[in-house]
């Protein structure tokens, strides 16, 4: 089977200073990859970098994406491709209504893919029967793009637009920063009513915590730019217990 | 500088529609001002001897007078005597018929129908070609209400008495140096007088359009709103691509009795010069309103995306108890373009409140400044303010400023004012496309968001087409 997406050897750097030293990954259709790692290891930087943010200078390596060269595709046609990114922060855009960004990002996809786009009514329902899913209030949709949302109003709202693009690669960075128990519940659960043969994940996460809701198939450590471990969600609960020193320690293990 | 500005640029890098210019059989007066000039066009317009003499004392007062340098905008002096002051299509119109064929397809093209089967459901418009109007539709079915809308000319000529009273009510001749010099040569314009208790029942329309070179553009329009009337009034502009600078310097006055409202929206989309700053229209305009009456109430909505320079600050004087005053504001500037624009609210009566919202949007190199003045009288108990004056940067060479003054003499008045500075984010954008938005499409989104607050007091077909300009003006999305 051809991988979803095969990271080589990437080196990536900001502002000259190097961030991801030599990266490999490998993603096959349907699992899912934690990727942890402490502070300033580079998992946002591999998020972002695969999503197409442009502050980022590539150094050197590869992406391959459905056998495409990723790195040279526009942000916005990735995101058509089906690479979709669940953002640590999301933006607010004042005057913009959710309900409307919503509708417009439906229809660039559904056009993309060569479908009519949906009129007003038939878009509501379409919206309207995914919100319960994430138990999301209905209000929200009249309101300004993320605009004086709570952090976790934010979060369901990026499960809810997941929800709506089915993506083929869903990237979660640190989805689960600032969120209570039961937003942290409800924005996993939205994830595993996504999972299925034909949809990977890659979810960067701190803590462990989100991996006893979301049970990922890999789970890899990230440090200094590079994966130094890579094992199942029994390597996660370790890092939970030990912290990762003995990682960075013993350099490359394999769990 | 990261890709996504060198977009931003590309995309702020647009073309102007509306820059070709049509030959029109001209009578042209040749360039020049002196006190002949203003007794010709006087003269051409059949005027009475008191609008004559009205026109030579602003002249008189003109001549005393200093071009204004407080504006934060810079130009090379203009040389008043280098100026064409009257130009007008040949052919003096009966009918629309007898019209020259040239000036009807100028219309057609610029989107503006004349003919009235054509003409948009409920709106009546007034069309002035440089120095005069052409034609005012929907004459007759106005007038059966009592209402009156027609060119600046036929007003004096038909409701002398009217004019005279009124004109320079609001905006004395001898009010700015740009003021004096429009009552001295001021060409047409619009008349608009809706009688007591009279609801207008469709929008009024004025469309300018600047054609001959080298010509200068003076227009006045008044607009009388008696007791308990109400009427909305639109205003357009275009002017074609020329190389030389052209100065428009209007005149709008606004009366509004006892619980009249008088709503006044402007697209302006004067040709902003290219991109290197060469030509564009200097748009000196000064526009006033009154609320004389208890109740009554002004409303000033204005998308300013053209002109090279921009000069101009819609005002209320708020005479009457508990009258209303409100200023929305988007102003685009783009390229070398700058605007110095804001607005004036003077409190005089009791329980008076204003609102100005104004939306400042500075791409290229271009310079962007809100300048408003609130001012509270003495008598004014119980006067409210609220002031929001937002800057909207696209790229990192252009400018935003704000000078709001406040001038408060009476205790009692309560007065807000909010102001906030930001730059399209990189991060918006990003998260726009990572949606799978194209560039155009996320910037268009974020910009009509931030102009929502705006856009949604225009009348429903003009905020259409003020979406449609913004997205063309910032852009590049021509067609």
């Amino acid at each position: 089977m051809k991988p979803l997406i095969k990271i080589t050897d990437l080196h990536v750097s900001i502002d000259g200073k190097p961030i991801l030293n030599g990266l490999n990954l490998t993603v096959n259709k349907g699992e899912v990859h934690a990727i942890m790692g402490p502070n300033g290891s580079g998992k946002s930087t591999l998020a972002n970098v695969l999503a197409g943010r442009e502050e980022y200078t590539i150094e050197s390596g590869t992406v391959e994406y459905e056998g495409e060269d990723l790195l040279s595709m526009d942000i916005d046609k990735r995101a058509l491709a089906g690479i979709f990114l669940a953002f640590q922060y999301p933006v607010e855009i004042p005057g913009v209504s959710n309900s409307n960004f919503l509708k417009s990002i439906i229809n660039a996809k559904r056009k993309h893919q060569g479908l009519p786009e949906l009129n007003a009514l038939e878009m509501l329902k379409f919206i309207r029967a995914k919100l319960n899913a994430i138990e999301m209030d209905e209000s929200l949709l009249k309101r300004s793009l993320n605009d004086g949302f709570s952090g976790g109003e934010k979060k369901r709202n990026e499960i809810l637009q997941m929800t709506l693009l089915e993506p083929k690669l869903a990237i979660l960075d640190e989805t689960d920063s600032g969120l209570d128990i039961d937003a942290l519940r409800i924005v996993a659960e939205g994830v595993n009513q996504l999972r299925s043969p034909e949809r990977s994940f890659i979810v960067v996460t701190h803590y462990q915590r989100l991996l006893n809701h979301i049970i990922p198939d890999f789970v890899h450590v990230l440090s200094n730019g590079k994966i130094l471990a890579t094992g199942d969600r029994t390597l996660a609960e370790k890092l939970e217990v030990e912290g990762y020193d003995w990682i960075k320690e013993s350099n490359s293990v394999t769990a | 500088m990261s890709d996504s500005m060198q977009t931003l640029e590309v995309h702020t890098q647009s073309e102007y529609k509306y820059g070709w210019s049509t030959a029109l059989d001209m009578d042209t007066f040749p360039k020049g001002l002196s006190e002949e000039t203003v007794r010709a066009i006087s003269a051409i317009k059949k005027e009475p001897e008191w609008l004559l003499e009205w026109r030579l004392q602003a002249f008189r007062h003109w001549l005393t007078m200093k071009e204004p340098s407080w504006a934060n905008v810079h130009y090379p002096v203009i040389d008043y005597q280098d100026i064409i002051y009257f130009a007008a299509p040949k052919k003096k119109l009966g009918s629309l018929d007898e019209a020259d064929p040239e000036l009807l397809k100028m219309f057609d093209k610029l989107g503006v129908p004349l003919e009235e089967r054509k003409v948009l459901a409920g709106v009546a418009v007034d069309a002035v070609v440089d120095s005069v109007s052409v034609t005012t539709t929907f004459k007759k079915e106005l007038g059966e209400l009592g209402i009156i809308f027609s060119s600046f000319s036929e007003a004096v000529q038909e409701h002398p008495e009217l004019v005279r009273k009124h004109l320079g009510s609001v905006v004395p001749a001898n009010d700015n140096f740009f003021a004096a010099l429009n009552s001295a040569v001021f060409s047409d314009g619009s008349f608009c007088y809706i009688p007591a208790g009279v609801r207008c029942p469709m929008e009024l329309s004025t469309y300018f359009r600047i054609n001959a070179a080298n010509t200068g553009q003076f227009e006045r329009t008044l607009i009388v709103a008696e007791k308990g009337s109400y009427v909305s009034y639109l205003e357009g502009c275009t002017a074609p691509v020329r190389d030389e600078n052209q100065l428009h310097a209007a005149v709008v006055e606004i009366i509004a009795m006892d619980e009249a409202f008088v709503k006044y929206s402007t697209v302006q989309n004067w040709y902003p010069g290219d991109k290197n700053g060469k030509g564009g229209i200097y748009n000196f305009v000064t526009k006033r309103g009154i609320c004389a009456g208890y109740r009554s109430k002004i409303s000033w909505t204005q998308v300013e995306t053209g002109s090279a320079i921009t000069w101009k600050y819609p005002s209320c004087i708020l005479k009457g108890d508990e009258s209303v005053g409100e200023f929305y504001s988007v102003a685009v500037t783009n390229n070398r373009q700058q605007a110095d624009t804001g607005t004036k609210m003077i409190h005089l009566g009791k329980n008076t409140k204003s609102t100005i919202i104004s939306k400042g949007i500075s791409a290229g190199y271009s310079n962007n400044s809100y300048r408003g003045l609130v001012k509270i009288g003495k008598r004014a108990d119980g006067a409210q303010n609220f002031s929001q004056c937002d800057s909207l940067l696209m790229g990192d060479k252009c400018g935003a400023h704000t000078f709001p003054y406040l001038e408060v003499d009476n205790p009692g008045a309560r007065v807000e004012h909010e102001a906030t500075t930001s730059k399209i984010g990189e991060d918006q954008l990003f998260y726009c496309k990572q949606r799978g938005l194209s560039e155009e499409d996320a910037i268009n989104m974020i910009v009509n968001g931030y102009c929502k607050e705006v856009f949604k007091e225009l009348p429903m077909e003009f905020a259409v087409e003020a979406q449609k300009l913004l997205a063309i003006s910032l852009e590049g999305s021509v067609g």
